[in-house]
């Protein structure tokens, strides 16, 4: 079974419209959506939810204000300013929280205490390219790389129990936690860029952390077309750097329409980047084989 | 006043909107509006009043559009436990008060995780022989200086760590509150997009009219409403979709604010790290207006 990871570090570079054309055109695969801030894969695969799970991402101090004397140790001990004084109470504001408990072992009268909190929920669902693993994050929800790890290991279960030969996943832009929770044992991460000076800034630093976990990546570069001197650029820099560029998707309305559509482009017509999305995955198939 | 500029899903132009609205009030000369609708007369603008903070520290890209010369770095570093073997008695309370699991107490042995540390200080502060210190692990780095009138810092992430928070925290413990500060976040909803918005006066949400764009334009509208910061709606490409963003923020009572169309010449300036309004003129005072309808509704 391999696993496939699809980044960018640049947000809305294309990630998903790629991850969702080859959800419909792998065989004997599971989908994982690792982008659990802004879960978007969804919307093209139209899942039904089959199980549903509630995710426990962290704790958050909560002050007995029966017990709480005013003392204020707790607040002089907590590096995140989440203790704080409101008319005359001490409260904790749970969106600075960290959760680290400093203050409850500090409080002389025992009058905070650390709850898990439940920020957020995950799914196994069917849908028609088969199964899907996703998650929504509780609204200003945090440790959203925990809630990836837990994504990816239940896809993965998913995968072996049903013999599947790949483990798609759409991950998260950006290169830290959640970036890192999506790439870890990967086989292959596929970025996904753009020409523009962003779109490569923001690759060249995501290369950095594939590289850094030792994870084999290839680079496709979409709407190509758009600044063909960038895309020059772009290939000229990847060569140097050892990492090949296995496509060029044209810029192509269709993309858009199917988007509109909600359904992968690679189903919603023959079009130019249609063509290209699905040599890529050719492409992406033959560097599984060639190993690192 | 704060104004930051977010959006939930990636690429919907955050950074385009945050620069262009940053240059089109930034000048040589002081400005002078005349404010009287607004019930404010007028007022002067200094110049250099401005300050733009890019948050994104993970994927930070204002820089290419805004090039400003870097005059000052410092490096972002957490505090992390330093264990005196000497006076340590492998009691175990470290590894028992940390909730992140940095800390494991062997039987003759200390193992710290220096990436897992969140940096609380609860394991140097309890320590009952008072064996542990804290030394600093360099995370990151703050960059500052000038592009043209506009005070300019970001944060970068160094490559491989994961905890992008201490690194914007830093960042905005140099807000100056006397300028109008411009926040570019990043995307996504979570602890990144809180640490970069908390505190602000307003937040601008860039979104494109597309079945994504609204999805986790929807999120992002939660995050703020929780965190009760006011905020309005910048539809990007505002042709290229469907009208669904526009019929939600009516729905929702959020006010949109302005519509970017479609603009081929647009996308390939962004593609070169040129912000459109220096040479189309027609947006600047379309981006003023943006800052005065701010105000506006801050102020109701």
């Amino acid at each position: 079974m391999k696993q496939i990871v699809v980044i960018s570090g640049k947000g809305g570079t294309g990630k998903t419209v790629v991850a969702g054309s080859f959800a419909s055109l792998a065989n004997q695969k599971v989908m994982a959506d690792c982008d659990v801030d802004a879960a978007d894969l969804y919307l093209l695969l139209h899942p039904t939810i089959k199980e549903k799970h509630k995710f426990s991402g962290g704790k958050k101090a909560v002050i007995d204000k029966d017990r709480c004397t005013g003392c204020k140790k707790c607040m002089e001990v907590c590096r995140f300013e989440a203790i704080k004084e409101i008319r005359s109470q001490i409260v904790v504001d749970a969106i600075s929280c960290e959760g680290c408990g400093v203050c409850k072992y500090v409080c002389p009268e025992q009058a905070i205490r650390i709850e898990e909190v439940v920020n957020g929920e995950w799914y196994i669902s069917d849908t028609k390219y088969g199964p899907l693993v996703h998650a929504k994050l509780g609204i200003a929800g945090e440790n959203s790389g925990k809630l990836v790890t837990v994504v990816k290991q239940n896809a993965k279960l998913v995968a072996e129990k049903g013999n599947a030969d790949y483990i798609i996943i759409d991950g998260p832009p950006g290169i830290g936690c959640p970036v890192i929770a999506s790439i870890g044992g990967a086989d292959i991460a596929l970025i996904v860029t753009e020409p523009t000076l962003s779109g490569m800034h923001d690759m060249e630093r995501v290369i950095g952390v594939a590289k850094h976990f030792g994870i084999k990546t290839v680079v496709c570069i979409n709407k190509y077309d758009l600044n063909l001197k960038n895309t020059q650029a772009i290939e000229e820099y990847c060569q140097k750097s050892n990492i090949k560029v296995v496509s060029k998707v044209p810029f192509d309305k269709a993309v858009i329409e199917a988007l509109v559509k909600e359904m992968p482009v690679v189903e919603h017509s023959d079009s130019s980047a249609s063509k290209e999305i699905k040599d890529l995955w050719d492409k992406v198939q033959e560097e599984l084989k060639d190993g690192k | 006043m704060i104004i930051s500029v977010a959006s939930g899903k990636g690429g919907t132009g955050k950074t385009t909107v945050a620069v262009n609205l940053a240059l089109s009030l930034a000048r040589d000369k002081p400005l002078r509006y005349n404010l009287e609708s607004l019930g404010q007369g007028t007022q002067t603008y200094p110049h250099s009043w401005v300050q733009f903070l890019d948050c994104d520290v993970e994927e930070p890209n204002a820089h290419i559009f805004l090039k400003p010369e870097f005059k000052r770095t410092y490096p972002v570093a957490i505090p992390i436990p330093e264990v005196d073997e000497q006076k340590c008695t492998h009691c175990g309370k470290c590894s028992e008060v940390c909730q992140y699991n940095a800390i494991a107490v062997l039987k003759d042995k200390v193992l710290i995780f220096p990436e897992l540390c969140n940096g609380c200080g609860g394991c140097s502060l309890l320590c009952p022989e008072g064996a542990i210190t804290e030394i600093k692990r360099t995370i990151g780095v703050i960059e500052e200086g000038k592009s043209g009138n506009i005070n300019f810092s970001h944060g970068k992430l160094n490559i491989g760590e994961a905890r992008a928070t201490p690194v914007i925290r830093e960042l905005k413990s140099r807000i100056d509150s006397n300028k109008l500060t411009i926040i570019d976040v990043p995307p996504g909803t979570s602890c990144p997009v809180i640490e970069s918005v908390k505190g602000s006066d307003f937040c601008i949400l860039v979104t494109e009219p597309t079945p994504f764009g609204l999805n986790d334009l929807i999120l992002a509208v939660e995050v703020l409403r929780k965190l009760t910061i006011p905020f309005g709606v910048i539809i990007n490409r505002a042709d290229i979709g469907d009208k669904k963003v526009e019929g939600y923020c009516g729905r929702q009572r959020i006010p949109i604010l302005m519509n970017i169309p479609v603009d081929r010449e647009i996308a390939v300036s962004y593609s070169n790290g040129a912000p459109f309004i220096l040479w189309k003129k027609e947006w600047e005072p379309k981006f003023k207006n943006l800052y005065f309808r701010i105000k506006e509704l801050i102020s109701k």
